[in-house]
Formats: C-alpha cells, sequence, structure tokens
C-alpha cells in the first residue's frame, strides 16, 4: 500500500464530522428508546395514579391504587408470596446445580462438548410447547414421575393438581430450564481460575474437596453473585407462560400457580384496571429494585480477586 | 542377590504407586463422569419422552409400566396434529414474526453498537452507562402503556406489535455488539477513513462481513426471543388467522385434551426449530456468554 501523507487540517475536519456521525449511528436506538421504553415508563408512572379502563378517559385517584394494593387485595400477598416461593426454591438449586457440573466437567473430561449441549439444550426451549410437555410428564396417572412411582408402588401425587404439590412442581421444570445457562457461564468463569493458583494448593497438600472450598468457591464468587442477581431478577419477572398454560389461564388450585407477573396480567388485560395493573408493576419493580440493592451492598462476601 | 530383590521390590514399588496414582485419577474421572451423566438423564428425558410419545400409538401413551420405545413407530401422528388444526398459518405467522424481528434487531444494534464501539463522540460515555441502564427497564412496567399505544394506532390483531419495538435495537445486543467490534483492529478502519470511506460505508463494507459470528449470536438469542413469545401474541391476537405458534398450540391443547402423542407431536415440531438450530451453532451461544465479559 502506498504510504498516505495525512493532511492534518483536513484530517481533523474531518475527524469531527465523523464524530458527529456518532449521533446518527445511535438515533435509531434512541428513538426507539424513547417510544417503547422512556415514554412508556414514565406514562405508567403517571397511570399509577389513575383509574383507567382504556375506554373511558383517565381519572385520578392519587395513591387509591397503592392503598388498595397493601389493605384490600389478599390475591396480590397470595402471588407475592407464590413468586417469593419460587424465586427462593429455583435460583439456589439451579445455581448449585450449575456449579456443580461445571467443576465436575471441567477436569478435562472428553465429550465435554456433548455434555455441554445436552446441558444446555433445556435453555433453548421455552414457552408453550415446554409447559405442555411438562404438563404430561407431570401427569396424574400415566406421567414420568408418577408411572416410576407406582413401579415402586408409590402412589404419586396430582402434581399440578394438588396446591401443595404445584408450585414444586414449577420450582423442578425451572430448574431443568435454567440450569444450562448457569453452567455454561460457571463453565466460563472456571477457565479464568489461573492454574498455579491449583499447583501451588497441590505442593501444600490439600484434597481436591480443599482445593473447591479455598481456591475454587472464593475465584467464582463473582460469577455466582452475577448469577443470583440477575438470576432473582428475572425469576421475580418469569413463569407467566408457565403458570398461564398448566392452568388453563385459572391461576391453579387455590391459585396456587398464580405469580405475580399473572396478576399483573389479569388485572391488565381480563379487568382492564390499567392504572392498577400499572400500580402492582411498580410495586414489583421498587421490590426487586431494593432486594438488588441489598444484595449489592452487602456482597462482602465476593472475592475480587487480582 | 541381596541388592537385586531390593531393586526387584523397588520397581514393584514403583508400579504398585503408579496403578494407585492411575486408580485414583481415573476413579475420580468415573466418578466425574458418572454424577455429570446421572444428571444429564434428567436434563434429556423430556425431550425423549417428547419424541418417543409423539409416535406412540394412543394405547401405549397410556399404560404403566412406561413404554419406552413406541411399537409400532406412528409417524402418523405428526400429521394428524398438523391436519388437526391450521398450523400451517400458525408456523407462518410465527415466521414472519421472527424473522423480520431477527433482520431488524441484528441490523439496528450492529448500526448503534457501532456508534458506541468506534466513534468518539461528545457524551457517548454518558449515553452508553444510560444504555445500560435502560436493560433494567422491566417489560413488567411498560406493557400497559405499550399496548395503549398500540390499540391508539389501531394494531391490535396485527402481528406490528410483535415486531416493530425490535426494529430499533436493543440494549443488551447492542453492548454484546459493542464489545465484538471492539475486539476488530483499528487499522482498517484508519485507513479506509484516510482514503475518504464515510462511516457508513466502513460500517457496512468492512465491519459487518469481519462481524458474522457477532452478529450470528445476537440472530439466535433474538430467534429464541421471538420464537418462544407467548405473552404479546396472547395480549395483541384475537383471530385464528393471526395466531402465532404459541397461541395456537394454546388452543390446540385445550381442544385436542388428553391425546397425548398428538399434543407431543404438535410440540416436537414447535421446538424442533430451536433444537436444530441450537445443535448447528452451538459455539455462538457460548461466544455469547464470553463476549458479554463473563469470561475474565
Amino acid at each position: 500500500m502506498p504510504r498516505v501523507y495525512i493532511n492534518k487540517e483536513k484530517f481533523t475536519r474531518v475527524w469531527y464530522k465523523y464524530r458527529l456521525d456518532g449521533f446518527i449511528f445511535i438515533l435509531p436506538w434512541m428513538i426507539g428508546m424513547i417510544i417503547f421504553q422512556l415514554g412508556p415508563m414514565i406514562s405508567s408512572f403517571l397511570l399509577t395514579f389513575t383509574r383507567y379502563d382504556v375506554i373511558t378517559p383517565a381519572k385520578f385517584i392519587g395513591i387509591e391504587n397503592f392503598k388498595k394494593i397493601f389493605a384490600n387485595d389478599p390475591l396480590f400477598y397470595k402471588s407475592l408470596w407464590n413468586t417469593v416461593y419460587f424465586v427462593i426454591g429455583s435460583v439456589p438449586i439451579s445455581i448449585a446445580v450449575g456449579l456443580l457440573v461445571a467443576v465436575l466437567l471441567n477436569q478435562k473430561i472428553r465429550g465435554v462438548t456433548i455434555y455441554r449441549a445436552l446441558y444446555y439444550l433445556p435453555s433453548v426451549t421455552s414457552g408453550v410447547a415446554v409447559a405442555i410437555l411438562w404438563m404430561f410428564i407431570y401427569d396424574k396417572g400415566y406421567g414420568i414421575f408418577n408411572s416410576l412411582l407406582a413401579s415402586v408402588g408409590i402412589h404419586g401425587p396430582g402434581w399440578l393438581t394438588d396446591p401443595i404439590w404445584v408450585m414444586p412442581s414449577l420450582i423442578i421444570m425451572a430448574i431443568w430450564g435454567l440450569t444450562g445457562q448457569r453452567f455454561v457461564i460457571f463453565l466460563a468463569g472456571l477457565q479464568g481460575v489461573p492454574d498455579e493458583l491449583y499447583e501451588a494448593a497441590e505442593i501444600d497438600g490439600a484434597t481436591p474437596w480443599h482445593k473447591f472450598i479455598s481456591i475454587t468457591l472464593p475465584m467464582l464468587t463473582p460469577t455466582i453473585f452475577f448469577t443470583l442477581i440477575t438470576g432473582i431478577i428475572s425469576a421475580f419477572q418469569s413463569l407467566f407462560t408457565t403458570a398461564y398454560i398448566i392452568t388453563n389461564g385459572s391461576g391453579g388450585p387455590l391459585n396456587s400457580a398464580y405469580v405475580y407477573v399473572f396478576h399483573i396480567y389479569r388485572n391488565a388485560f381480563e379487568y382492564y384496571h390499567m392504572g392498577y395493573a400499572c400500580a402492582l408493576a411498580w410495586v414489583l419493580f421498587i421490590i426487586v429494585f431494593v432486594l438488588t440493592i441489598l444484595q449489592i451492598r452487602f456482597s462482602g462476601w465476593v472475592h475480587y480477586g487480582a | 542377590m541381596g541388592t537385586l530383590w531390593s531393586i526387584e521390590r523397588e520397581v514393584g514399588m514403583n508400579k504398585y504407586r503408579t496403578f494407585q496414582k492411575l486408580a485414583i485419577k481415573y476413579g475420580k474421572t468415573l466418578i466425574a463422569y458418572m454424577l455429570v451423566s446421572f444428571f444429564a438423564i434428567f436434563f434429556v428425558i423430556p425431550f425423549y419422552w417428547m419424541v418417543t410419545t409423539a409416535l406412540k400409538q394412543s394405547d401405549q401413551v397410556f399404560t404403566i409400566p412406561i413404554v419406552w420405545w413406541p411399537k409400532p413407530v406412528e409417524f402418523n401422528n405428526f400429521i394428524k396434529a398438523w391436519n388437526s388444526a391450521p398450523f400451517g398459518t400458525f408456523f407462518k405467522n410465527t415466521l414472519i414474526v421472527t424473522c423480520t424481528a431477527v433482520i431488524g434487531t441484528v441490523l439496528s444494534s450492529a448500526f448503534a453498537a457501532y456508534g458506541f464501539a468506534r466513534i468518539q463522540f461528545p457524551g457517548r460515555e454518558l449515553l452508553f452507562i444510560f444504555m445500560l441502564a435502560t436493560m433494567m427497564i422491566p417489560a413488567d412496567v411498560t406493557r400497559i402503556p405499550l399496548y395503549i399505544i398500540f390499540r391508539r394506532l389501531g394494531w391490535i390483531n396485527t402481528l406490528k406489535p410483535l415486531i416493530v419495538p425490535s426494529l430499533f435495537g436493543g440494549a443488551f445486543y447492542i453492548f454484546l455488539l459493542r464489545q465484538f467490534f471492539l475486539t476488530i483492529p483499528s487499522s482498517l478502519e484508519e485507513a479506509a477513513y484516510i482514503d475518504g470511506c464515510s462511516s457508513f460505508l466502513i460500517f457496512w463494507k468492512i465491519f459487518l462481513p469481519l462481524s458474522k459470528p457477532g452478529l450470528l449470536t445476537v440472530a439466535i438469542y433474538s430467534f429464541l426471543v421471538h420464537w418462544n413469545e407467548f405473552m404479546a401474541p396472547l395480549i395483541y391476537l384475537n383471530s385464528e388467522s393471526k395466531y402465532t405458534l404459541s397461541i395456537g398450540l394454546r388452543y390446540f391443547l385445550y381442544e385436542q385434551g388428553g391425546y397425548y402423542n398428538l399434543l407431543m407431536a404438535a410440540a416436537t415440531m414447535a421446538l424442533l426449530p430451536c433444537l436444530i438450530l441450537f445443535i448447528f451453532t452451538q459455539k455462538y451461544f457460548i461466544k455469547g456468554i464470553v463476549l458479554t465479559g463473563l469470561k475474565e
């Protein structure tokens, strides 16, 4: 390539011009963000102070919606409890299993790619088809669980019909769907742990268990922290599709599958209580936000290595 | 004689020690294999169950103990399922939504990502942080005003509400592609600038072709999101001719009730594109995770 002599003045001018090009590049995103995110977020906030049914004009009612949520809506507490139950049940276990599998596979085992694919498979499938699949797995008479239990003489429960078993069933299903993602993240995290640490520990005669407790685990705490935060955020907002499908839109026996997002959905798109539904959505947002802040504040256990 | 014996014993001990070491090493690997395989069964069996049930005759679906291998293999279930609901329409609608949304997402996200990664303009860092912050805006909060907007626009019972919002780029995808663009050496671009090439041309002619893996990662992620989306179609679509696959499956479920072999056939058909996509593009899923900076 011939050597190019740069005309400094011209170059600066051109460069300056291109700097403004930067705005043009991000303009589409900015427009979309204002129309589909920022604007709706503001109007959603304003709607929380109104009664609005889409047809008649919105009516300002102050903080009535919030008062109703906390003082006069048993389903708010029920759905919040179901959601918290789901979060507590699914997030830690999926992290633990994902971590365990990642550690096991990180020892130079052959066929890692195949195992990785097998574990990740559920993560690429979701939605209605998966919910239907699990409805059959949980079938009271002929599903996998109860057929296996029957073969050892145990009469299995109605997984999706007995209120006590509904949430555990949904949790098992969620763990199945989530672990793959966690595991791939941990596997990437493990590759960042320097080998020297293990070598040094081996010279000192550390057992595999010691190595896990004093090297692997501390080195992975940032990854665990990340999965915990994002996992909790998304668990609070998930489960609508599954809960809706397996209960035929009813929320299940004794509302046992009635999760928070379901409550928002029903108020908004079945009752058309738009203002109230917005208030519910904001309460959820604030709960999740506060939880996230708390986790960050109490993140002393996270080890940020050199 | 004595020394020979002790040497022999020494060799024997060494052999024994090597054997012991190997036993520990392989024993550990064996245990790891067993555990990993045991868990893997739990993750794969639902799919096995789905496909085999889809191939069973009705009387084999409802038997105890479980029939693990269908006999005879009934491929007809797929045809029956396909014909018992307008699945052709559902697939077509889903394909329209997914393909448009994926192409739109990829191009618009790449466009913005290039701006964030490669052009120094005033306020860029601030805007970038702002963009990251928008990832925290929960969909539940914006869903209702969006519904009101689309309703005003007369877009109820059209596919537009499912497509249009994704044509402006998603924050997560922009972030991912920005990380990707940052890894491309700047020498190419500088040469092009000096030759008087505009940044749009550089983006189009240099960055897009060089970033195929990154673009593919974004395409895969957004494909899965749109293909499986349930709540938006549930809210916006209300006539059968507009239904996407997820809504169509739901009605099929309530109509077919207990015909689990047909239901599983339908579920298999709905999941097949995702599974095939995954099998052929596995490494890009992993790449996405690495790109978002988790691998330190």
